[in-house]
């Protein structure tokens, strides 16, 4: 089987449209030959991670750079959270240096028509594909909330992948654009009442760890907030690079029901509460917004923060995207939450700041977030409802 | 002459010694894209750089962040000169694309080892033994 290339592919290949997407169409036929696709086929919108600097460093910037001298996006694009507040970082206490080297990462994206969203959220802000359409997606929650709550089609792209797919309008048609591969592999009944964000999370969690791969069907969640279910995107893409599920009478995809059959029991999910839960943590940071934080949810933690103090030695983070962290201040509820001492942070969250020594304990609603605290910033870790956390911050 | 054929991953011809692991190389964290040597705890290769070799292992793992790894070591003059793996993970592919490395996959590895000198033609994927 070898890959077919469309008249317009080879133009793009051979150089006539520049030398960045050259670039690009090697990335994307080298790819589709890994995988044995057939064809390329056009996507319609584009997420691109890989946007921290505290990630990139210099020589993913110096890469950005040569791809900007004559890349330009076909098809919509947005963009990762950055390593800051791209207006706010100094009250944060990101450094000078820090904030010029991130603001040159998104001025390269912006040169290249990328829509500089900086969010891990991009389906609440206007980048939006409709079930069934063709996408690629890099940002292994939003890449697992497009297929499975939305009924779109991508693969888990990375960074230049994505960047490819943005500046050729293709991808490679391999692995979740195709249906066959879109099938539910192992059954998981769900016996807990799952309350809020954080139980979504520990259902992540364990399902992530458990599945190895397989596509799981979910049954036994009567319902599920967009909230929860962004919750739980990101919980199963971090513990079991989940791309894709299914959950019965909420998501969308036609699958047949798989035989193999596992149970998650409320022991199950006090064990993961267990795990991510970090003996003797001392909580000086709160968090939440990982995912970014919906505007629903910004308007209970404000009506939460109304009247009250974050006390002395906590830092409280609630991260979001700007539309999200604009229309909060229309509302007067980023006043609500600045005034009582926390943060309504924008552009970035917690696992992708440059937030290392900075803190010793993390409390969050994310699993997701336990993981890079504890991966990349050596913090401990408590989870809890969003409620907690609140408390956890005033008291 | 022992020869090997696999498939082109991204095209180029060079000529080096090997570097030989059985263990799987993530790039990002694992590999330090200022010298070039391998910093993952308890890996085969920990301490050892790979920079100007034909590095032989089977596949990535980890951070697709490891494509910019590759990036950054061939622009410090620490890449390696190509990439030989079993399968090569797209992380790795992407990696040696934008970097511009020569690289090719399926090949059987074990047939290979530490020091040989080798004739890599990624454009026909072909590996020449010259000396063991």
């Amino acid at each position: 089987m070898t890959l077919e290339l469309t008249a317009e592919d080879k133009k793009m290949l051979y150089g006539d449209y520049g030398k960045a997407t050259q670039k690009a169409m090697e990335i994307i036929t080298t790819l589709g030959e890994i995988y044995g696709a057939r064809q390329l086929i056009p996507v319609s919108s584009v997420q691109i991670a890989g946007v921290s600097y505290h990630n990139l460093g210099e020589a993913g910037l110096e890469y950005l750079d040569e791809m900007a001298q004559d890349g330009t996006t076909r098809v919509l694009t947005t963009l990762n959270p950055a390593g800051m507040d791209l207006v706010e970082w100094k009250k944060h206490g990101i450094s000078a240096d820090f904030a010029e080297n991130q603001q040159r990462v998104v001025d390269a994206f912006a040169k290249m028509g990328v829509v500089t969203t900086c969010t891990c959220t991009p389906y609440l802000i206007g980048n939006l594909p409709h079930y069934g359409e063709h996408i690629a997606w890099a940002e292994s929650s939003a890449v697992c909330f497009a297929n499975s709550v939305i009924g779109a089609r991508t693969n888990r792209e990375g960074g230049p992948s994505a960047l490819a797919a943005a500046l050729t309008g293709r991808t490679a048609e391999y692995g979740l654009h195709l249906e066959e591969n879109r099938q539910a592999e192992v059954k998981y009944v769900i016996q807990p009442e799952l309350k809020n964000t954080d139980d979504f999370g520990l259902l992540g969690y364990v399902i992530g760890n458990r599945t190895r791969k397989a596509i799981p069907y979910i049954t036994g969640v009567p319902n599920a907030t967009t909230n929860e279910l962004k919750s739980f995107c990101a919980s199963v893409a971090t513990y079991g690079g989940v791309a894709i599920f299914h959950m019965e009478n909420i998501t969308p995809n036609n699958t047949l029901v798989p035989n193999s059959t596992e149970t998650v029991t409320q022991d199950d999910l006090d064990e993961a509460r267990q795990k991510l839960d970090d003996e003797a943590a001392d909580i000086d940071f709160i968090s939440v917004g990982c995912p970014h934080a919906s505007i629903e949810e910004i308007r209970q933690i404000a009506s939460m923060l109304k009247g009250k103090k974050v006390a002395e030695g906590k830092t409280v983070w609630i991260t979001t995207a700007k539309p999200t962290k604009d229309l909060a201040m229309k509302m007067g509820y980023y006043d609500l939450i600045e005034q009582a001492g926390a943060f309504l942070v924008s552009d970035a969250c917690c696992a992708v700041a440059p937030l290392k020594g900075k803190f010793s304990g993390l409390m969050t609603d994310s699993a997701k977030a336990c993981f890079y605290a504890r991966g990349k910033n050596d913090f401990k870790t408590e989870i809890r409802t969003v409620e907690e956390c609140i408390k956890e911050a005033v008291s | 002459m022992k020869k090997l054929t696999g498939r082109k991953i991204f095209k180029g011809k060079t000529e080096g010694q090997i570097l030989y692991t059985t263990e799987d190389i993530s790039f990002y964290g694992g590999c330090d894209p200022e010298t070039g040597e391998i910093v993952e705890k308890g890996h085969q290769l920990e301490g050892v750089s790979i920079a100007g070799k034909v590095l032989v292992f089977p596949t990535g793992k980890g951070s697709t962040v490891g494509s910019y790894v590759l990036y950054a070591l061939s622009k410090a003059g620490k890449a390696p000169l190509a990439i030989i793996n079993k399968a090569t993970d797209p992380v790795v592919a992407v990696g040696c694309i934008i970097s511009e490395i020569p690289a090719i996959d399926q090949i059987d590895i074990e047939k290979l080892q530490n020091d040989q000198k080798v004739e890599v033609d990624a454009d026909k994927g072909v590996i020449r033994v010259i000396e063991d």
